[in-house]
């Protein structure tokens, strides 16, 4: 098979893969040799017309599996075309591509052949010849498969920056009904061993351990749970093995699909609020218990978490601009981490009116019901009209995928 | 009226010399008139006056002016010199005021610099060209802004080995591997065609799309139509668009296949170990008697000799213990053997466990915080705490804390009423005293180091009354 044939069917049955990160990881160039560098923050070199990021070569080594986890493209009972990368053809593209500064790097994942073993250690040998033959500098992710010898992982994270193991579901319930040979206690425990690994103490002259850390994904909408059920997962995984990012994939149809599966997409706009309650969670001081889920444990899709959250407790505002606390004002629909800085810094100068909250960047629309400011106390008709309006404009549907 | 005529757009050291000289002679911004190469107003032919002498600027100011030098705005050296005046004036943190227009215009140019930086290190591409035994990769960009000076430090980073070029409606930046060099501007004709590996990445980006989720628009925020044209994998767009549709529709009217439904998990069990001693601490790995472990990573089972004299319970598992899968590993454990050190005993001899064997605790963002065990936990767990008992069969059992008190005694206890005294129990005596994370939890001082003391006192009576446990158990 041709080499253009094999990427053909390699990106394709990569792209499931939500993660694209290649920022977070040591700083390195090439000006003592080798190629490439990374400098804190990733690139996005391109942007496909799905809107995902195209920062690093994503592909997998071979799309043969011997696993028949039924939501995946690549499983064993289906009947995509196969093929199969050797480790020189994946070095050779992921350099070319690279020296015409297409990509950041390698993202490179597999179907499990023969044994764990036999691919983890295939994946290895392609990050250590770019390592250590080629100089490369740029970012590697890694997929790690939980059932490798753990000297392999080992292996791994030296030549790596990000490892990540995909949960894919947030319960063994879950993995159970769509993924049997997945087991969920197997992989909280690969990814303790990673945590471990990843936290352990530097010594001198010994290369990092993965230091963008690790990551995962759970895919939403081919099993039945609920989006507190996937937020609880997260928080757990989150806070157990201090992961980078927990991804969210609404599932998505694929060809040849099992009967096994829903039979209509779910919708990316679950996907959109799982992400924002993720960060509400994360850098907005708001805890689990407090996400507005309804009594079917979803989130609404008709208005993001936060403003939910702000209309079910309405005892919490107005909050002042000029003098609410840091806590207070991230709370407020609108206004984000960044806004709620620049508040800060501004007021120090001067009180806030409404045209100096615009001139910070952030939708008056949005903020000004919940807000006090030096010209403007909110009318309490004002959060009641929101309510009856916000879903309205926000109500879930093709057009408004568009346009987040 | 004083005319500045700077050496080209992005004339740092001529902007830097020029201010000063107008800042330390007073001369207010409305008397400047800036221009880059020649004079803008002939009316205007004062030079800056002489003057000697400087002034210090607050550090933000001079990396913001660095920023937006690089603006494509002819007002952006006036704009630059109205903030440097205020601040020379007194307005020493000019630039917090965020709501001021001359301060909301400056931040808005730079970070639409830093957009445009971005977007250049992310949309060059190099086109490789051989030319007899030489290589040079060689790339067309059309930035907004005057960025190529300031932008070419980081293509040399990356691209150290390599001989390239970057040539630009403005400026053209060479780099041979050893030396940069800046040259006039360029036409897109001067960079060749097509190389074999654009092929390649067109079909990889057309690969790594996904047709049914389709989001123009947010393709577009992020890699708007004006960097289409020299973008090779941005040929493929329409069609991909276009067919998106069609294809996601496929998917879904393609028959199912009907695979038939996995029965439970088809995972290796492991073989029968070959006692019952083995085959518990197998089987406890397994335990889903109460909830706890839907959270945890793995079961923490005891540690130590299975023919010690002296057993240890704990409450349950830390952050740490759960992570390693052993018990007191944590700071609590790290205390606990500076304690028994203290008082003689040695806890490579001793078996350690927990009352409960799964980490209970609640998530607070990257952190994991102890929650106490319920009564009815620690009943399902007194399953395996029971089966280590039987199988070590102490002579003195340590009971660290609440939890491992109610878990062996069966009652609730009151530590600091009934600690460091010797108990009866049906096979062998126990003494009842704090959990070293208590100690940890102390405030001051002062009360960490009296009830330090007092654990290892605690520790002590354990060590007399059991007597010299090197030797291990005597049956």
């Amino acid at each position: 098979m041709e080499l253009l044939d094999k990427l053909a069917i390699l990106a394709d049955a990569a792209k499931y893969d939500a993660s694209c990160a290649s920022s977070g990881t040591q700083l390195r160039d090439s000006r003592s040799g080798g190629l490439g560098s990374t400098e804190g923050a990733g690139i996005c070199h391109a942007y496909a017309p799905d809107g995902r990021c195209i920062s690093l070569l994503k592909i997998l080594l071979t799309n043969a599996c011997m696993y028949d986890c039924l939501y995946c493209i690549n499983r064993r009972s289906s009947n995509v075309a196969r093929a199969r990368f050797s480790v020189a053809e994946v070095v050779e593209l992921t350099l070319g591509f690279y020296r015409r500064n297409c990509i950041e790097g390698l993202f490179l994942s597999s179907g499990i052949i023969r044994s764990p073993d036999h691919t983890m250690r295939q994946l290895v040998e392609v990050a250590r010849t770019l390592r250590e033959e080629h100089g490369f500098r740029g970012y590697i992710h890694l997929k790690t498969i939980p059932e490798a010898d753990p000297a392999l992982l080992a292996e791994a994270g030296l030549y790596a920056d990000r490892l990540s193991i995909n949960v894919e579901m947030p319960t063994q319930a879950g993995l159970d009904a769509l993924a049997p040979e997945k087991d969920l206690p197997g992989i909280r425990q690969t990814m303790a061993r990673l945590r471990q690994a990843i936290e352990a103490p530097r010594v001198k002259g010994v290369r990092r351990f993965a230091p963008a850390g690790q990551s995962t994904q759970m895919i939403v909408g081919a099993d039945s749970s609920s989006d507190a059920e996937i937020l609880g997962a997260s928080t757990s995984l989150y806070s157990s093995y201090g992961l980078r990012r927990v991804y969210y994939s609404a599932f998505s149809p694929i060809p040849d699909a099992s009967s096994a599966l829903p039979p209509r997409p779910a919708p990316l706009l679950r996907e959109h609020r799982l992400y924002q309650a993720d960060w509400l969670l994360r850098f907005y001081g708001f805890v689990q218990d407090e996400m507005p889920v309804g009594a079917d444990g979803n989130l609404p899709l008709g208005m993001d978490p936060k403003l939910a959250w702000a209309l079910a407790h309405r005892e919490a505002f107005p909050v002042d601009v000029n003098t609410a606390g840091r806590e207070a004002l991230l709370r407020v629909p609108g206004l984000g981490v960044r806004s709620v800085e620049r508040i800060l810094v501004a007021r120090r100068h001067s009180r806030l009116r409404l045209d100096d909250l615009a001139r910070l960047r952030l939708s008056l629309a949005k903020v000004q019901p919940f807000v006090v400011a030096a010209d403007h106390v909110p009318r309490v008709t004002d959060s009641v009209r929101l309510e009856c309006v916000l879903p309205r404009l926000g109500r879930p549907g093709a057009q408004l995928e568009l346009f987040h | 009226m004083h005319a500045v005529v700077l050496a080209h757009e992005v004339d740092w050291q001529g902007f830097r010399a020029a201010v000063r000289k107008l800042a330390v002679a007073g001369v207010a911004p409305e008397h400047v008139v800036w221009s880059v190469r020649e004079a803008d107003d002939l009316f205007a032919q004062d030079p800056p006056p002489e003057a000697v002498g400087g002034f210090v600027l607050p550090r933000n100011l001079v990396s913001l002016a660095e920023t937006v030098i690089q603006a494509r705005d002819p007002s952006r050296f006036a704009l630059l010199y109205r903030l440097i005046w205020r601040a020379h004036r007194g307005e020493r943190h000019v630039l917090e005021r965020i709501t001021d227009p001359d301060v909301d215009r400056a931040r808005r140019l730079a970070q639409s610099i830093r957009r445009d930086t971005h977007k250049m290190r992310a949309f060059v591409r190099f086109r490789v060209v051989r030319d007899g035994g030489l290589t040079r990769h060689v790339a067309w960009f059309e930035p907004q802004h005057f960025i190529v000076e300031s932008n070419a430090g980081f293509f040399i980073r990356r691209f150290a080995g390599m001989k390239w070029s970057i040539l630009t409606p403005y400026r053209s930046a060479h780099w041979d591997g050893q030396e940069l060099c800046f040259t006039e501007g360029a036409r897109p004709s001067d960079v060749p065609d097509d190389d074999q590996l654009a092929e390649y990445w067109r079909v990889y980006f057309a690969s790594i799309f996904n047709p049914a989720r389709l989001k123009v628009g947010a393709m577009q925020s992020e890699m708007p139509r004006k960097y289409w044209k020299n973008l090779p994998e941005a040929a493929a767009i329409p069609e991909l668009v276009a067919g998106a549709a069609a294809r996601t529709q496929a998917m879904i009217e393609q028959p199912r296949l009907s695979d038939p439904l996995p029965s439970g998990r088809r995972r290796v069990v492991a073989p029968r170990a070959n006692s019952a001693w083995g085959q518990a601490v197998q089987d406890a790995k397994g335990c889903r008697r109460c909830e706890i472990h839907r959270h945890a990573t793995q079961i923490v089972f005891g540690e130590g000799p299975l023919d010690a004299a002296i057993m240890l319970i704990g409450e349950q598992p830390g952050d740490h213990e759960d992570i390693a899968g052993k018990p007191f590993v944590g700071p609590a454990g790290q205390l606990l053997d500076q304690a028994l050190a203290e008082a003689g005993l040695d806890r490579a001899a001793l078996y350690v466990t927990n009352a409960v064997k799964h980490f209970k605790y609640v998530s607070r963002g990257r952190r994991r915080l102890h929650a106490r065990p319920d009564a009815g936990e620690i009943q399902a767990c007194r399953w395996w705490l029971d089966i280590e008992r039987a199988e070590i069969a102490p002579r003195m059992t340590v009971l660290l804390g609440a939890s491992a008190g109610e878990a062996v005694l069966g009652r609730k206890v009151e530590v600091l009423r009934e600690r460091g005294v010797a108990m009866n129990l049906a096979d062998g005596l126990a003494v009842l005293t704090v959990h070293p994370s208590f100690l940890l939890r102390l405030p001051d001082e002062a009360a960490r180091r009296r009830e330090y003391a007092a654990f290892v006192a605690d520790l002590r009576l354990v060590a007399r009354l059991a007597g010299p446990i090197s030797a291990g158990k005597e049956n």
